[in-house]
Order: structure tokens, then C-alpha cells, then sequence
């Protein structure tokens, strides 16, 4: 289950680059073991240290910039979170820290991994998200009135399906919610077993 | 319903349509569903820890039989292999996965299994994926398996466990999408030109939120295997899924492989199964048509898909400096002709027989470019056994090609073997993004024949000039 988000003030790290796929956020040779944790070192690491393998950090990359160093929340470029739907991408930047990306656009699979996961995508756009780096203060979130604000006087409203935003209030598992249907889920099965047989092996396999 | 010559008949839906309001369980607020889930598919590098945690929070895996594993992706492809991997840890997923595989009951196609294979590879050998089925793996590329009429598109991990647990995802309903390829392809140009060709014209988020149907001309000329090629790389255009209406090469592809229906279910699977297509007036929320005439051998330059032009083409004058850089090209610079370090064939995307059968006739007798490392590495168990059969693999060998075992191998750096940092490799595979192949790996993506072109010249090359 993850932490329940609902209010968060932080200093946004930008990281303003395009495409960021989950290689990048994560990449394969830093998924060094079977499960979801451990990952937190491997985060951007082709970008945070100084070569493939290294631990030295490049004091160049934004992650390293102690100015952010307690930020939870990232800026990011378009189509955030593209490529491999590995989990891991998610995983790394949850237990780095970070509960919120707020983007012009995100991979749809990351955004679903980001909602199982508790932390926040929210969609920007990009204009805004200029705004926000260029002030570089701390950002407020507020995802029950889908509000992120910067001062006193400058917000955005971002959008969000309303079951995303109630599994990340209320830091439900999806799991939970679709075995509250396992009657009707059976019952589909049912006659879908009369239509399909082929469909459900081991009975006749 | 719509009134029409007085008659009511049926509003014309797409084969999306069909395939989705076929497995909707219950509406869910606003634009989503409950949709069921017929088949999951997992592999070694993530199918341990989804099992695991599914254990650890005390659910089961609800209908073991449709839910099948493979080690494919972390795997060694050397020959002699064992659970051993050249990636530091590799084995545990190997055995970790094996050990959850076997506590949960589904079945593992385990690394020297007769049927081991890359997941997209061996579902459809096995006849797991089937028409109108719904299909799900953690993997970005299970919407390959689109090709054969199923809705099949990659999830994540807690997606997978979902799927395992009630049988079910909840999802949004994408929008539907017609990709149309009029006419015929010209000699020397295939499915992977054809998708390239796709991303690069429309952008690589040119299917975002939709679901998309190819279809056209050029597309029912497709065998399975080339039709899998073309779905292969929907992901990269980022729609959800891909796929192509059944017919009777789907059909008769099927017939016979193991876990397909048999006798008379057979017969009752195809008479549904046949219905699986656009209705005639259907509409899409979005349509796209490209002459496949017109279409040429296609190459990319830079580190997305959409980083693609015709081999005749340059580089854009509008390229941004941060793949030119990382390729190590300039602005204008064409693409035939610039030297190459290595070649690769195989993954997903171009690593089935006939895949293996069209870069070994133009292989035949000749020698690539002998400073080049070139490898070869099958797409499943049974392509290397029937390709080794037809005496590819001696063609693939005396040519200078290194000949392996099956699996994912180096179409993705898991942080074992790689291509030499900084080395161009001209490659099959469907990502050309930065490091994806190695550290400072520079990819150009293509087809198999144009990856032998170029091996044999030793330079990025139009097969065209070898036919
Ligand atoms: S061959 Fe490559 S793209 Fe295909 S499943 Fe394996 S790693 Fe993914």
C-alpha cells in the first residue's frame, strides 16, 4: 500500500529535457536484484555520476545541485517516463524521495506505475512549468483541489482521472478495489466460459 | 442503433470496439472499465518480484493455466549456457523466478526448454495468443502479439499483479486509430520499413492514447511473421496496442500449436474469430494512410524512432544537437555510406525465421566487412533449431556472423555483454535510444536486410543495390 498524498510543499528540481525515457530514470544495469528496493542509487545514474559504474557524483547534473537536495518534486520535460514500462523507473524515484512529477505530458504506462506507486503526475503546461523554474521557489500541491500554487498568488489547476485521485488520497491499492467485484468478475467468467472455452486453459488441456 | 433505410441495424464498431466491449466486466466512473484479462505473459527480469510481492500480500494467482513465464531477457545467448549471466546478479532472477514460477503452478518455458524463446516470439509459437483474445505482459513490446487479432499491450508490474489476482485490469478507454498502407511494398522494403517509415512521418507520440488497427493492402499481403514486425513497434509510436484483423494466414499460422482450442472448439474459435474485423462504415477517432509504394528502406539517426529517414535521405537540417551529438553525426550528413563497428539481428522486432531466411539468401557466399563484429541471435529455441535445420545458421557463420542461443540478448544492456563503448551498430531491434545497446552504444535501427547490406559493406548500405 502506498503513502496516502494529499498536501506537498516542495522545492521543484527541474529537469527540463524532453523524452526522459525509464532508461534514463533507471537504467537496466541498476536493477541488480529481484525486488523493488535498492534502486534509489541507480536513479538517473547516467546522468549523476561521473561515468557508467562510477559513484562519483557530476556535480553538472541538477540531482547532485544541493540546492535540491530535500526536493520531492521533479519539473520535467514532455512525454516523461517513455519507453520500457519497467516499474523499477517508479520504484527508483519513490524510494529516492520524489512524490510528484509535474510535466507537459507523460507515458501513460509511467503514469500508471507513478498512481500504484503514490506519487502524483500531474500535467502542466509547459509554459507554467517555465514559470515555476524560472521562480524556483517552493511549490505547493494540493491533489484534492488538483491545485499546484507558487506564492501567494499564482496557481495552476491539473487535471486527473477521479479513480487515480482517489487511490493516491487515499493510498488504495487497485488490487483491493477489484476484488470487491469477484462476484461480478465470476459471474462474467461464467458466460464468457460458454462463448469462449478455448479461452480458459486446463480444464481441457 | 441507427435508423438507415428504415431499418434499425447495428452501429458499425471497429475491431477495437469489439475487442473491448467483448471483455468489459463492469463500467467503472468516467471513461474506464473493468476489463478481463485472458492471458499473462511474464519474464525472468521482472516476473520473481511481481510473484513475490503477490505472495507477500497474501493473494494467489487466481487461474494459474493462463498465466505463463519465460526467461528471455537477462539470459546468457552464449552457447553452452546455464543460469550463469554476464550481468552481476543475473542468475537470481533466473532462479528466483523459476522458484516463484513453480509456488504460483503457472508454467516457465525455463532457459534450455525446448520452447524458450523471447516472450513475443514464443506466445504465438505456442499458440497462446489467439484472436480476439485480451493478452498482457510487462513488457513494452507485447503488443508484437496484436498481429494476431488479440488486444495484447504492455503493463507494469503492479499492473501484472493486478492482472494475476482477479483476473482483471482496470483501465481508460483508449481512443481507436486507423493506420491504412495502400498499394504494395517495392523489392528490398518491409514491415520494419513500414513502421519506421510511420514514426518517423507522425512523431514517436503520433499514437498516443489511441489503439491502433493496421490495416490496407500492403498489410493483408503480410505473412504472421512480417504482421508481427509491423505491431512489433506500436509501443514506439506510443498507442497502446497495435493489431491487425484475423484472417486465414492467422488461422492457418495457429493450427495445430499447442495450446490453441482443438476438434470442434476449433472450428467454434474460427467462426468467432472471423468476425473480428472493422465494420465497413466503422469510424475511428483517428486515420492514417501511407502509400506503400512509396515507402523505402529506412534507417534511423538519432536516439528516438522518430529519428528515421529513407536511406536515400540526410540527416534533418532541423535536428537537435543532443542526438547529433550522442550519434556523433552532423546536420545534412547522409546516412549510406557512414562506417559501422557492428551489426545485429534479432530481438522481438526481426528475429523469427523468416526473418533469418531473407538476411541469409543475401548473406549466401559472401563475407561482411571484416572490421566489423556481427551477431545473430534467434528468436526463440525452435526459430534456432528449424533455422539450423535449413543450414541458416552455416550461412550466418561463414559470412563472419557469431551464431547464439535465443533470447533478448544485446537488443537491450542489462549490464552484461555489450558492444564496445561508443561503437555504431546497425541492429534489428526497435530502440535506438542512448545506451540502450551498451554504454555510449551509438544504434541505428532497420530492417534485417538492410543490417546485412550494411554488414557486408562495412557501411550503412541500401539493400536495394544487392537484389
Ligand atoms: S527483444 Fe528487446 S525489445 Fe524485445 S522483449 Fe526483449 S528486450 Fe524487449
Amino acid at each position: 500500500m502506498a503513502e496516502p498524498f494529499s498536501m506537498l510543499t516542495s522545492r521543484p528540481m527541474p529537469l527540463i529535457r524532453d523524452n526522459v525515457d525509464t532508461d534514463q530514470i533507471i537504467p537496466s544495469r541498476e536493477m541488480k536484484s529481484t525486488g523493488k528496493t535498492g534502486l534509489a542509487d541507480g536513479l538517473f545514474a547516467g546522468w549523476r555520476y561521473t561515468a557508467i559504474g562510477s559513484r562519483d557524483p557530476d556535480p553538472n547534473f541538477v540531482l547532485n545541485d544541493p540546492f535540491y537536495a530535500d526536493s520531492q518534486i521533479i519539473l520535467a520535460g514532455a512525454n516523461f517516463g517513455c519507453g520500457s514500462s519497467r516499474e523499477h523507473a517508479v520504484w527508483a524515484l519513490a524510494e529516492y524521495g520524489f512524490r510528484a512529477v509535474i510535466a507537459p505530458s507523460f507515458a501513460p504506462i509511467f503514469a500508471g506505475n507513478c498512481i500504484r506507486n503514490g506519487i502524483l503526475p500531474a500535467v502542466l503546461e509547459a509554459d507554467a512549468i517555465a514559470i515555476i523554474e524560472e521562480v524556483d521557489c517552493p511549490a505547493t500541491i494540493d491533489l484534492a483541489a488538483q491545485k499546484i500554487s507558487i506564492g501567494e498568488d499564482q496557481s495552476w489547476s491539473f487535471p486527473i482521472d477521479d479513480e487515480a485521485k482517489a487511490m493516491l488520497l487515499e493510498g488504495l491499492d487497485a488490487i483491493d478495489l477489484s476484488l470487491k467485484m469477484i462476484e461480478d468478475i465470476a459471474a462474467w467468467q461464467t458466460a464468457d466460459r460458454a462463448k469462449r472455452p478455448w479461452i480458459y486453459l486446463g480444464a481441457n488441456q | 442503433m441507427t435508423r438507415k433505410w428504415g431499418l434499425f441495424l447495428p452501429e458499425p464498431s471497429t475491431l477495437f470496439d469489439k475487442l473491448w466491449d467483448s471483455h468489459v466486466v463492469a463500467a467503472l466512473p468516467g471513461n474506464r472499465a473493468l476489463v478481463a484479462i485472458d492471458r499473462v505473459f511474464l519474464h525472468e527480469r521482472t516476473g520473481a518480484s511481481a510473484l513475490n510481492s503477490l505472495a507477500e500480500a497474501g493473494r494467489a494467482v487466481v487461474d494459474p493455466a493462463r498465466v505463463f513465464a519465460v526467461t528471455d531477457h537477462i539470459v546468457d545467448t552464449r552457447p553452452g549456457r546455464t543460469d550463469q549471466t554476464l550481468m552481476p546478479g543475473g542468475q537470481a532472477f533466473i532462479t528466483e523466478t523459476r522458484a516463484a514460477a513453480k509456488a504460483a503452478g503457472i508454467t516457465l518455458f525455463d532457459v534450455n526448454d525446448s520452447d524458450q524463446g523471447i516472450v513475443h516470439v514464443i506466445s504465438p509459437e505456442l499458440g497462446i495468443v489467439l484472436p480476439g483474445c485480451t493478452l498482457v505482459a510487462p513488457d513494452s513490446h507485447t503488443c508484437t502479439q496484436g498481429a494476431f487479432g488479440a488486444l495484447a499491450w504492455g503493463i507494469g508490474s503492479s499492473e501484472a499483479e493486478h492482472a494475476m489476482a482477479t483476473g482483471t485490469l482496470r483501465l481508460n478507454k483508449p481512443k481507436s486509430m486507423r493506420v491504412c498502407f495502400a498499394g504494395s511494398l517495392p523489392k528490398g522494403v518491409t514491415p520494419k520499413d513500414m513502421i519506421m517509415t510511420l514514426i518517423a512521418s507522425h512523431g514517436a507520440a503520433g499514437g498516443k492514447g489511441h489503439a491502433l488497427e493496421f490495416a490496407g493492402d500492403a498489410v493483408r499481403a503480410l505473412d504472421m511473421e512480417g504482421r508481427m514486425t509491423l505491431c512489433n513497434m506500436a509501443t514506439e509510436f506510443s498507442a497502446m496496442s497495435g493489431f491487425i484483423a484475423p484472417d486465414r494466414k492467422t488461422f492457418k499460422y495457429l493450427t495445430g500449436r499447442r495450446y490453441v482450442p482443438k476438434g470442434a472448439e476449433w472450428d467454434q474459435a474460427v467462426e468467432s474469430w472471423e468476425k473480428l474485423i472493422s465494420d465497413v462504415d466503422a469510424t475511428f477517432d483517428a486515420e492514417i494512410k501511407i502509400d506503400a509504394s512509396a515507402v523505402t528502406p529506412t534507417v534511423s539517426w538519432g536516439t528516438s524512432p522518430e529519428h528515421s529517414v529513407g536511406i536515400g535521405g540526410t540527416v534533418p537540417e532541423t535536428a537537435d544537437e543532443r542526438p547529433l551529438e550522442y550519434m556523433a553525426l552532423q546536420k545534412g550528413q547522409s546516412l549510406k555510406g557512414t562506417p559501422i563497428d557492428a551489426a545485429f539481428i534479432g530481438s522481438c522486432t526481426n528475429s523469427r525465421l523468416s526473418d533469418l531466411r531473407r538476411a541469409s539468401a543475401l548473406l549466401k557466399g559472401k563475407k561482411i566487412a571484416d572490421h566489423v563484429q556481427a551477431i545473430c541471435v534467434p528468436g526463440s529455441s525452435r526459430v534456432k533449431r528449424e533455422a539450423e535445420a535449413e543450414g541458416i545458421d552455416a550461412i550466418f557463420r561463414d559470412a563472419g556472423f557469431e551464431w547464439r542461443e535465443s533470447g533478448c540478448s544485446m537488443c537491450f544492456y542489462a549490464g552484461g555483454e555489450s558492444f564496445q563503448s561508443g561503437a555504431r551498430v546497425i541492429s534489428t531491434t526497435n530502440r535506438n535510444f542512448e545506451s540502450r545497446q551498451g554504454p555510449g552504444v551509438k544504434t541505428h535501427i532497420a530492417s534485417p536486410e538492410t543490417v546485412v547490406a550494411s554488414a557486408l559493406a562495412g557501411a550503412i548500405a541500401d539493400v536495394r543495390e544487392l537484389l
